[in-house]
Protein backbone atom coordinates (compact mmCIF):
# COMPACT_ATOMS: atom_id res chain seq x y z
CA UNK A 1 0.00 0.00 0.00
CA UNK A 2 1.37 3.40 -0.93
CA UNK A 3 1.93 6.09 1.68
CA UNK A 4 -0.96 8.26 0.51
CA UNK A 5 -3.44 5.39 0.53
CA UNK A 6 -2.20 4.35 3.94
CA UNK A 7 -2.64 7.79 5.46
CA UNK A 8 -6.07 8.18 3.82
CA UNK A 9 -7.20 4.91 5.37
CA UNK A 10 -5.80 6.00 8.74
CA UNK A 11 -7.59 9.34 8.54
CA UNK A 12 -10.95 7.78 7.76
CA UNK A 13 -10.51 5.07 10.38
CA UNK A 14 -9.67 7.66 13.03
CA UNK A 15 -12.55 9.95 12.00
CA UNK A 16 -15.07 7.14 11.90
CA UNK A 17 -13.83 5.65 15.15
CA UNK A 18 -13.81 8.95 17.01
CA UNK A 19 -17.23 10.07 15.79
CA UNK A 20 -18.78 6.69 16.58
CA UNK A 21 -17.14 6.68 19.99
CA UNK A 22 -18.28 10.24 20.70
CA UNK A 23 -21.82 9.59 19.46
CA UNK A 24 -22.11 6.27 21.23
CA UNK A 25 -20.75 7.79 24.38
CA UNK A 26 -23.85 9.96 24.73
CA UNK A 27 -25.71 6.72 25.45
CA UNK A 28 -22.98 5.55 27.88
CA UNK A 29 -23.18 8.88 29.68
CA UNK A 30 -26.96 8.70 30.06
CA UNK A 31 -26.87 5.12 31.32
CA UNK A 32 -23.99 5.83 33.71
CA UNK A 33 -25.62 8.99 35.05
CA UNK A 34 -28.80 7.02 35.59
CA UNK A 35 -26.80 4.38 37.46
CA UNK A 36 -25.20 7.01 39.70
CA UNK A 37 -28.60 8.59 40.36
CA UNK A 38 -30.42 5.28 40.95
CA UNK A 39 -32.74 5.33 37.98
CA UNK A 40 -32.93 3.43 34.70
CA UNK A 41 -32.00 5.83 31.94
CA UNK A 42 -32.78 5.05 28.29
CA UNK A 43 -33.29 1.25 28.21
CA UNK A 44 -36.25 0.69 25.86
CA UNK A 45 -34.93 1.05 22.31
CA UNK A 46 -32.93 -1.96 21.17
CA UNK A 47 -30.67 -4.04 23.42
CA UNK A 48 -29.97 -2.08 26.63
CA UNK A 49 -31.39 1.01 24.93
CA UNK A 50 -28.45 1.20 22.52
CA UNK A 51 -30.57 2.54 19.67
CA UNK A 52 -31.63 5.58 21.68
CA UNK A 53 -28.72 7.50 20.18
CA UNK A 54 -29.82 6.59 16.65
CA UNK A 55 -33.36 7.72 17.39
CA UNK A 56 -32.08 11.00 18.83
CA UNK A 57 -29.93 11.56 15.74
CA UNK A 58 -32.90 10.98 13.42
CA UNK A 59 -34.97 13.38 15.47
CA UNK A 60 -32.28 16.06 15.38
CA UNK A 61 -31.84 15.65 11.60
CA UNK A 62 -35.57 16.19 11.10
CA UNK A 63 -35.67 19.32 13.21
CA UNK A 64 -35.96 22.75 11.65
CA UNK A 65 -32.56 24.37 11.33
CA UNK A 66 -33.48 27.84 12.44
CA UNK A 67 -31.32 30.94 12.25
CA UNK A 68 -32.79 33.74 14.35
CA UNK A 69 -33.47 36.90 12.32
CA UNK A 70 -31.55 39.07 14.82
CA UNK A 71 -28.39 36.93 14.58
CA UNK A 72 -25.24 37.70 12.61
CA UNK A 73 -25.82 34.96 10.02
CA UNK A 74 -22.35 34.10 8.66
CA UNK A 75 -20.76 34.02 12.11
CA UNK A 76 -23.75 32.17 13.55
CA UNK A 77 -23.28 29.40 10.98
CA UNK A 78 -19.49 29.40 11.31
CA UNK A 79 -19.38 28.93 15.11
CA UNK A 80 -20.65 25.32 15.40
CA UNK A 81 -18.39 24.23 12.53
CA UNK A 82 -15.31 25.60 14.31
CA UNK A 83 -15.65 23.39 17.36
CA UNK A 84 -15.97 20.26 15.21
CA UNK A 85 -13.03 21.24 13.01
CA UNK A 86 -10.69 22.06 15.88
CA UNK A 87 -11.50 18.98 17.97
CA UNK A 88 -11.35 16.61 15.00
CA UNK A 89 -8.08 18.20 13.84
CA UNK A 90 -6.47 17.51 17.21
CA UNK A 91 -7.22 13.83 16.69
CA UNK A 92 -4.64 13.90 13.89
CA UNK A 93 -1.66 13.91 16.25
CA UNK A 94 -2.84 11.23 18.66
CA UNK A 95 -0.89 8.00 18.37
CA UNK A 96 -3.34 5.14 18.95
CA UNK A 97 -0.82 2.39 18.36
CA UNK A 98 2.65 2.05 16.83
CA UNK A 99 2.18 3.27 13.26
CA UNK A 100 -1.49 4.18 13.73
CA UNK A 101 -1.20 7.95 13.75
CA UNK A 102 -2.33 10.42 11.10
CA UNK A 103 0.47 12.98 11.52
CA UNK A 104 3.36 12.26 13.84
CA UNK A 105 4.31 15.94 14.15
CA UNK A 106 7.44 16.95 16.02
CA UNK A 107 5.29 19.67 17.65
CA UNK A 108 2.43 17.31 18.53
CA UNK A 109 1.73 18.64 22.03
CA UNK A 110 1.81 22.21 20.75
CA UNK A 111 -0.58 21.32 17.94
CA UNK A 112 -3.05 19.98 20.48
CA UNK A 113 -2.74 23.18 22.54
CA UNK A 114 -3.15 25.30 19.40
CA UNK A 115 -6.32 23.49 18.37
CA UNK A 116 -7.82 23.70 21.83
CA UNK A 117 -7.07 27.42 21.94
CA UNK A 118 -8.75 27.91 18.56
CA UNK A 119 -11.77 26.05 19.93
CA UNK A 120 -12.45 29.09 22.13
CA UNK A 121 -13.59 30.96 19.03
CA UNK A 122 -16.48 28.59 18.57
CA UNK A 123 -18.13 29.37 21.91
CA UNK A 124 -17.16 33.02 21.86
CA UNK A 125 -18.54 33.60 18.37
CA UNK A 126 -21.65 31.53 19.05
CA UNK A 127 -22.35 33.70 22.07
CA UNK A 128 -21.76 36.91 20.19
CA UNK A 129 -23.51 36.03 16.92
CA UNK A 130 -26.69 34.85 18.66
CA UNK A 131 -27.27 38.45 19.70
CA UNK A 132 -29.19 37.53 22.84
CA UNK A 133 -28.23 38.25 26.41
CA UNK A 134 -27.99 34.72 27.76
CA UNK A 135 -25.88 33.61 24.85
CA UNK A 136 -23.63 36.64 25.23
CA UNK A 137 -23.17 36.03 28.96
CA UNK A 138 -22.38 32.39 28.28
CA UNK A 139 -19.91 33.32 25.56
CA UNK A 140 -18.11 35.81 27.79
CA UNK A 141 -17.85 33.30 30.60
CA UNK A 142 -16.55 30.72 28.14
CA UNK A 143 -13.82 33.01 26.83
CA UNK A 144 -12.58 33.96 30.30
CA UNK A 145 -12.73 30.37 31.57
CA UNK A 146 -11.10 28.74 28.56
CA UNK A 147 -8.40 31.39 28.16
CA UNK A 148 -7.41 31.06 31.81
CA UNK A 149 -7.43 27.27 31.90
CA UNK A 150 -5.47 27.08 28.66
CA UNK A 151 -2.55 28.65 30.52
CA UNK A 152 -2.46 25.92 33.17
CA UNK A 153 -3.12 23.26 30.57
CA UNK A 154 -0.01 24.27 28.64
CA UNK A 155 2.15 24.71 31.74
CA UNK A 156 1.11 21.36 33.23
CA UNK A 157 2.26 19.55 30.08
CA UNK A 158 5.71 21.09 30.06
CA UNK A 159 6.91 18.77 32.83
CA UNK A 160 6.08 15.78 30.64
CA UNK A 161 7.75 17.41 27.66
CA UNK A 162 10.88 18.07 29.72
CA UNK A 163 11.05 14.47 30.93
CA UNK A 164 10.52 13.05 27.45
CA UNK A 165 12.71 15.69 25.79
CA UNK A 166 10.32 16.01 22.87
CA UNK A 167 6.96 17.43 21.79
CA UNK A 168 6.36 14.38 19.61
CA UNK A 169 3.71 12.09 21.06
CA UNK A 170 5.34 8.83 19.95
CA UNK A 171 8.57 9.92 21.69
CA UNK A 172 6.60 10.71 24.84
CA UNK A 173 5.00 7.26 24.77
CA UNK A 174 8.42 5.67 24.20
CA UNK A 175 9.86 7.60 27.17
CA UNK A 176 7.29 5.95 29.46
CA UNK A 177 8.63 2.44 28.85
CA UNK A 178 9.91 1.99 32.40
CA UNK A 179 7.62 4.31 34.35
CA UNK A 180 4.36 5.97 33.38
CA UNK A 181 4.51 9.73 33.79
CA UNK A 182 1.43 9.71 36.02
CA UNK A 183 3.73 8.92 38.97
CA UNK A 184 6.55 11.49 38.65
CA UNK A 185 4.18 14.04 37.07
CA UNK A 186 1.21 13.61 39.41
CA UNK A 187 0.69 17.38 39.95
CA UNK A 188 0.86 17.88 36.19
CA UNK A 189 -1.74 15.17 35.69
CA UNK A 190 -4.08 16.71 38.25
CA UNK A 191 -3.80 20.19 36.74
CA UNK A 192 -4.16 18.88 33.19
CA UNK A 193 -7.24 16.86 34.06
CA UNK A 194 -9.00 19.79 35.75
CA UNK A 195 -7.99 22.11 32.92
CA UNK A 196 -9.25 19.53 30.44
CA UNK A 197 -12.66 19.50 32.12
CA UNK A 198 -12.71 23.29 31.98
CA UNK A 199 -11.54 23.40 28.35
CA UNK A 200 -14.27 21.06 27.18
CA UNK A 201 -16.66 22.90 29.55
CA UNK A 202 -18.00 19.66 30.91
CA UNK A 203 -20.04 19.66 34.07
CA UNK A 204 -19.11 20.56 36.88
CA UNK A 205 -17.16 23.31 35.09
CA UNK A 206 -19.88 23.95 32.51
CA UNK A 207 -20.48 27.55 33.55
CA UNK A 208 -20.72 28.81 29.95
CA UNK A 209 -23.92 26.78 29.55
CA UNK A 210 -25.12 26.70 33.17
CA UNK A 211 -28.75 25.88 32.46
CA UNK A 212 -30.24 27.09 35.71
CA UNK A 213 -28.92 30.62 35.30
CA UNK A 214 -28.23 31.11 31.56
CA UNK A 215 -30.95 28.96 29.89
CA UNK A 216 -28.37 27.12 27.76
CA UNK A 217 -25.57 29.67 27.63
CA UNK A 218 -23.82 30.20 24.33
CA UNK A 219 -25.99 27.73 22.38
CA UNK A 220 -29.35 29.06 23.58
CA UNK A 221 -30.37 30.13 20.08
CA UNK A 222 -29.15 27.02 18.29
CA UNK A 223 -31.36 24.17 17.16
CA UNK A 224 -31.28 21.13 14.90
CA UNK A 225 -27.97 20.07 13.42
CA UNK A 226 -26.10 23.16 14.58
CA UNK A 227 -26.94 22.31 18.16
CA UNK A 228 -25.96 18.70 17.48
CA UNK A 229 -22.57 19.90 16.25
CA UNK A 230 -21.95 21.68 19.56
CA UNK A 231 -23.00 18.57 21.47
CA UNK A 232 -20.90 16.24 19.35
CA UNK A 233 -17.98 18.67 19.47
CA UNK A 234 -18.11 18.54 23.25
CA UNK A 235 -17.98 14.74 23.23
CA UNK A 236 -15.18 14.61 20.66
CA UNK A 237 -13.33 17.16 22.80
CA UNK A 238 -13.77 14.90 25.81
CA UNK A 239 -12.44 11.96 23.78
CA UNK A 240 -9.42 14.00 22.68
CA UNK A 241 -8.61 15.17 26.21
CA UNK A 242 -8.92 11.60 27.53
CA UNK A 243 -6.74 10.29 24.72
CA UNK A 244 -4.16 12.98 25.46
CA UNK A 245 -4.13 12.09 29.17
CA UNK A 246 -3.61 8.43 28.23
CA UNK A 247 -0.79 9.30 25.84
CA UNK A 248 0.98 11.76 28.11
CA UNK A 249 0.53 10.21 31.53
CA UNK A 250 -0.61 6.59 31.24
CA UNK A 251 1.87 5.11 28.80
CA UNK A 252 -0.25 5.42 25.65
CA UNK A 253 -0.79 2.07 23.99
CA UNK A 254 1.52 0.19 26.37
CA UNK A 255 0.05 -2.81 28.18
CA UNK A 256 0.43 -6.57 28.47
CA UNK A 257 -1.34 -9.29 26.40
CA UNK A 258 -3.96 -7.28 24.53
CA UNK A 259 -3.09 -5.51 21.25
CA UNK A 260 -1.95 -1.86 21.63
CA UNK A 261 -5.09 -0.30 20.10
CA UNK A 262 -7.30 -2.15 22.56
CA UNK A 263 -5.22 -0.95 25.50
CA UNK A 264 -5.42 2.60 24.22
CA UNK A 265 -9.21 2.40 23.84
CA UNK A 266 -9.68 0.79 27.25
CA UNK A 267 -7.65 3.49 28.98
CA UNK A 268 -9.40 6.26 27.06
CA UNK A 269 -12.86 4.87 27.83
CA UNK A 270 -11.97 4.58 31.50
CA UNK A 271 -10.96 8.24 31.60
CA UNK A 272 -14.13 9.25 29.76
CA UNK A 273 -16.18 7.43 32.37
CA UNK A 274 -14.24 9.41 34.98
CA UNK A 275 -15.51 12.59 33.31
CA UNK A 276 -19.06 11.35 33.81
CA UNK A 277 -18.40 10.31 37.38
CA UNK A 278 -17.18 13.86 38.03
CA UNK A 279 -20.36 15.23 36.49
CA UNK A 280 -22.51 13.04 38.71
CA UNK A 281 -20.55 13.83 41.88
CA UNK A 282 -19.72 17.52 42.01
CA UNK A 283 -21.91 20.61 42.12
CA UNK A 284 -21.07 23.46 39.79
CA UNK A 285 -18.80 26.05 41.47
CA UNK A 286 -19.59 29.74 41.36
CA UNK A 287 -17.94 31.63 38.53
CA UNK A 288 -15.55 33.66 40.70
CA UNK A 289 -14.63 30.51 42.64
CA UNK A 290 -13.68 28.86 39.38
CA UNK A 291 -11.41 31.75 38.37
CA UNK A 292 -9.86 32.07 41.86
CA UNK A 293 -9.18 28.34 41.99
CA UNK A 294 -7.51 28.51 38.60
CA UNK A 295 -5.22 31.43 39.24
CA UNK A 296 -4.50 30.89 42.94
CA UNK A 297 -4.19 27.09 43.08
CA UNK A 298 -3.61 25.59 39.65
CA UNK A 299 -1.15 28.23 38.42
CA UNK A 300 1.22 27.98 41.43
CA UNK A 301 0.96 24.17 41.41
CA UNK A 302 1.84 23.91 37.73
CA UNK A 303 4.69 26.44 38.05
CA UNK A 304 6.09 24.57 41.07
CA UNK A 305 5.82 21.30 39.19
CA UNK A 306 7.69 22.86 36.29
CA UNK A 307 10.48 24.22 38.53
CA UNK A 308 10.88 21.00 40.54
CA UNK A 309 10.91 18.84 37.40
CA UNK A 310 13.53 21.09 35.84
CA UNK A 311 15.69 21.01 38.99
CA UNK A 312 15.49 17.21 39.29
CA UNK A 313 16.36 16.75 35.63
CA UNK A 314 19.30 19.15 35.99
CA UNK A 315 20.65 17.33 39.05
CA UNK A 316 20.24 13.96 37.37
CA UNK A 317 21.85 15.16 34.18
CA UNK A 318 24.85 16.65 36.01
CA UNK B 1 5.63 22.77 -0.27
CA UNK B 2 6.10 25.77 -2.57
CA UNK B 3 2.47 25.66 -3.74
CA UNK B 4 1.30 25.54 -0.13
CA UNK B 5 3.49 28.54 0.60
CA UNK B 6 2.08 30.50 -2.36
CA UNK B 7 -1.54 29.71 -1.53
CA UNK B 8 -1.23 30.60 2.13
CA UNK B 9 0.69 33.77 1.31
CA UNK B 10 -2.13 34.90 -1.00
CA UNK B 11 -4.70 34.01 1.66
CA UNK B 12 -2.77 36.05 4.21
CA UNK B 13 -2.66 39.13 1.96
CA UNK B 14 -6.32 38.92 0.93
CA UNK B 15 -7.47 38.32 4.51
CA UNK B 16 -5.46 41.30 5.73
CA UNK B 17 -7.06 43.48 3.06
CA UNK B 18 -10.47 42.29 4.22
CA UNK B 19 -9.57 43.29 7.79
CA UNK B 20 -9.34 46.90 6.68
CA UNK B 21 -12.34 46.80 4.37
CA UNK B 22 -14.82 45.26 6.83
CA UNK B 23 -17.22 47.58 8.59
CA UNK B 24 -18.28 45.13 11.32
CA UNK B 25 -15.61 44.84 13.99
CA UNK B 26 -16.05 41.12 14.68
CA UNK B 27 -15.87 40.22 10.98
CA UNK B 28 -12.67 42.24 10.67
CA UNK B 29 -11.22 40.38 13.66
CA UNK B 30 -12.13 37.04 12.13
CA UNK B 31 -10.31 37.99 8.93
CA UNK B 32 -7.31 39.02 11.03
CA UNK B 33 -7.38 35.58 12.66
CA UNK B 34 -7.47 33.93 9.24
CA UNK B 35 -4.52 36.08 8.21
CA UNK B 36 -2.56 34.99 11.30
CA UNK B 37 -3.35 31.33 10.62
CA UNK B 38 -2.16 31.75 7.03
CA UNK B 39 1.07 33.29 8.31
CA UNK B 40 1.46 30.26 10.59
CA UNK B 41 1.24 28.00 7.54
CA UNK B 42 3.86 30.17 5.84
CA UNK B 43 6.18 29.70 8.82
CA UNK B 44 5.54 25.97 8.69
CA UNK B 45 6.46 25.74 5.02
CA UNK B 46 9.60 27.76 5.68
CA UNK B 47 10.78 25.08 8.10
CA UNK B 48 9.82 26.66 11.42
CA UNK B 49 7.04 24.45 12.82
CA UNK B 50 7.70 25.62 16.38
CA UNK B 51 7.14 29.27 15.48
CA UNK B 52 4.06 28.26 13.49
CA UNK B 53 2.57 26.51 16.53
CA UNK B 54 3.35 29.47 18.77
CA UNK B 55 1.80 31.83 16.24
CA UNK B 56 -1.45 29.88 16.43
CA UNK B 57 -1.40 29.40 20.22
CA UNK B 58 -0.42 32.94 21.17
CA UNK B 59 -1.63 35.24 18.41
CA UNK B 60 -4.65 33.45 16.98
CA UNK B 61 -5.59 31.54 20.12
CA UNK B 62 -5.01 34.05 22.89
CA UNK B 63 -4.51 37.64 21.77
CA UNK B 64 -7.19 37.66 19.07
CA UNK B 65 -9.63 35.92 21.41
CA UNK B 66 -9.06 38.75 23.88
CA UNK B 67 -9.87 41.22 21.10
CA UNK B 68 -13.09 39.33 20.36
CA UNK B 69 -13.83 39.35 24.10
CA UNK B 70 -13.48 43.13 24.29
CA UNK B 71 -15.67 43.62 21.21
CA UNK B 72 -18.26 41.32 22.78
CA UNK B 73 -18.24 43.37 25.98
CA UNK B 74 -18.69 46.61 24.03
CA UNK B 75 -21.59 44.93 22.19
CA UNK B 76 -21.45 47.22 19.18
CA UNK B 77 -24.65 47.05 17.19
CA UNK B 78 -25.66 47.89 13.66
CA UNK B 79 -25.22 51.59 14.46
CA UNK B 80 -21.46 51.15 14.90
CA UNK B 81 -21.23 49.34 11.56
CA UNK B 82 -23.10 52.19 9.84
CA UNK B 83 -20.79 54.75 11.42
CA UNK B 84 -17.76 52.75 10.30
CA UNK B 85 -19.14 52.65 6.77
CA UNK B 86 -19.54 56.44 6.81
CA UNK B 87 -15.90 56.81 7.85
CA UNK B 88 -14.61 54.46 5.18
CA UNK B 89 -15.14 56.69 2.16
CA UNK B 90 -13.37 55.90 -1.12
CA UNK B 91 -11.30 59.07 -0.76
CA UNK B 92 -9.73 57.66 2.40
CA UNK B 93 -8.36 54.73 0.44
CA UNK B 94 -6.19 56.99 -1.67
CA UNK B 95 -3.21 57.60 0.65
CA UNK B 96 -2.87 54.07 2.04
CA UNK B 97 -3.27 52.65 -1.46
CA UNK B 98 -0.30 54.69 -2.75
CA UNK B 99 1.87 53.62 0.20
CA UNK B 100 0.83 50.02 -0.27
CA UNK B 101 1.59 50.19 -4.00
CA UNK B 102 5.10 51.50 -3.26
CA UNK B 103 5.75 48.60 -0.87
CA UNK B 104 4.36 46.12 -3.37
CA UNK B 105 6.59 47.47 -6.13
CA UNK B 106 9.60 47.23 -3.82
CA UNK B 107 8.77 43.66 -2.92
CA UNK B 108 8.32 42.63 -6.55
CA UNK B 109 11.62 44.30 -7.43
CA UNK B 110 13.46 42.53 -4.57
CA UNK B 111 11.94 39.17 -5.45
CA UNK B 112 12.71 39.61 -9.14
CA UNK B 113 16.37 40.47 -8.60
CA UNK B 114 18.43 37.28 -8.94
CA UNK B 115 20.70 37.59 -5.86
CA UNK B 116 17.84 37.51 -3.38
CA UNK B 117 17.09 33.80 -3.56
CA UNK B 118 15.48 32.47 -0.40
CA UNK B 119 17.87 30.62 1.87
CA UNK B 120 17.07 26.94 1.68
CA UNK B 121 14.54 26.25 4.42
CA UNK B 122 16.23 24.29 7.18
CA UNK B 123 13.90 22.72 9.70
CA UNK B 124 14.25 24.31 13.13
CA UNK B 125 13.19 22.07 15.98
CA UNK B 126 11.88 23.47 19.29
CA UNK B 127 15.18 22.61 21.01
CA UNK B 128 17.14 24.87 18.65
CA UNK B 129 14.67 27.74 19.14
CA UNK B 130 14.87 27.37 22.92
CA UNK B 131 18.65 27.24 22.90
CA UNK B 132 18.80 30.38 20.76
CA UNK B 133 16.29 32.17 22.97
CA UNK B 134 18.22 31.47 26.17
CA UNK B 135 21.67 31.69 24.54
CA UNK B 136 22.48 34.66 22.32
CA UNK B 137 19.06 36.33 22.74
CA UNK B 138 18.65 35.99 26.51
CA UNK B 139 18.80 39.77 27.01
CA UNK B 140 15.97 40.34 24.51
CA UNK B 141 13.87 37.62 26.17
CA UNK B 142 14.43 39.27 29.58
CA UNK B 143 13.52 42.70 28.20
CA UNK B 144 10.30 41.31 26.72
CA UNK B 145 9.52 39.77 30.10
CA UNK B 146 10.03 43.17 31.74
CA UNK B 147 7.59 44.80 29.31
CA UNK B 148 5.03 42.12 30.14
CA UNK B 149 5.65 42.71 33.86
CA UNK B 150 4.92 46.41 33.36
CA UNK B 151 1.65 45.46 31.67
CA UNK B 152 0.81 43.12 34.54
CA UNK B 153 1.45 45.80 37.18
CA UNK B 154 -0.64 48.27 35.21
CA UNK B 155 -3.54 45.86 34.89
CA UNK B 156 -3.32 45.11 38.63
CA UNK B 157 -3.42 48.84 39.39
CA UNK B 158 -6.56 49.41 37.32
CA UNK B 159 -8.17 46.26 38.70
CA UNK B 160 -7.58 47.37 42.30
CA UNK B 161 -9.08 50.81 41.79
CA UNK B 162 -12.29 49.53 40.26
CA UNK B 163 -12.59 46.90 43.00
CA UNK B 164 -12.38 49.53 45.74
CA UNK B 165 -14.87 51.76 43.98
CA UNK B 166 -17.31 48.84 43.74
CA UNK B 167 -20.33 48.36 46.03
CA UNK B 168 -18.37 47.02 49.02
CA UNK B 169 -18.32 43.49 47.66
CA UNK B 170 -15.10 41.58 48.21
CA UNK B 171 -13.10 41.29 44.98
Amino acid sequence: MSDTARSLVTIFAVLLGALTLAGGFIWVERRLLALFQERWGPNRLGPLGLFQGVADMIKIFMKEDWVPPFADKPVFVLAPMLIMVTTLASLAIIAFAPGLVVADLNIGVLFFLAMSSLGVYSVALAGWASNSKYALLGGMRAVAQMLSYEVFMGLSLMGVVMMAGSFRLTDIVAAQKSLWFCIPQLPGLAVFFIAGVAETHRSPLDLPEAENELVAGYHTEYSGMKFALFLLGEYVGMTVVSAMIVTLFFGGWAGPLLPPVVWFLVKTLFLMCLFIWLRASFPRPRYDQLMLFGWKVLLPVSLLNLAVTGAVLLVRGA
Amino acid sequence: METVFDISAVVAVVATLMVIAQSRAVHALLYLTVSLLAVAVVFFTLGAPFVAALEVIIYAGAIMVLFVFVIMMLNLGAEAARQERRWLTPADWFGPAILGAILLAEMVWVLASPQSAFPAPAANDPRAVGAALFGPYVLVADLAALVLLAGLVGAYHFGRRSAEAGEGEAP
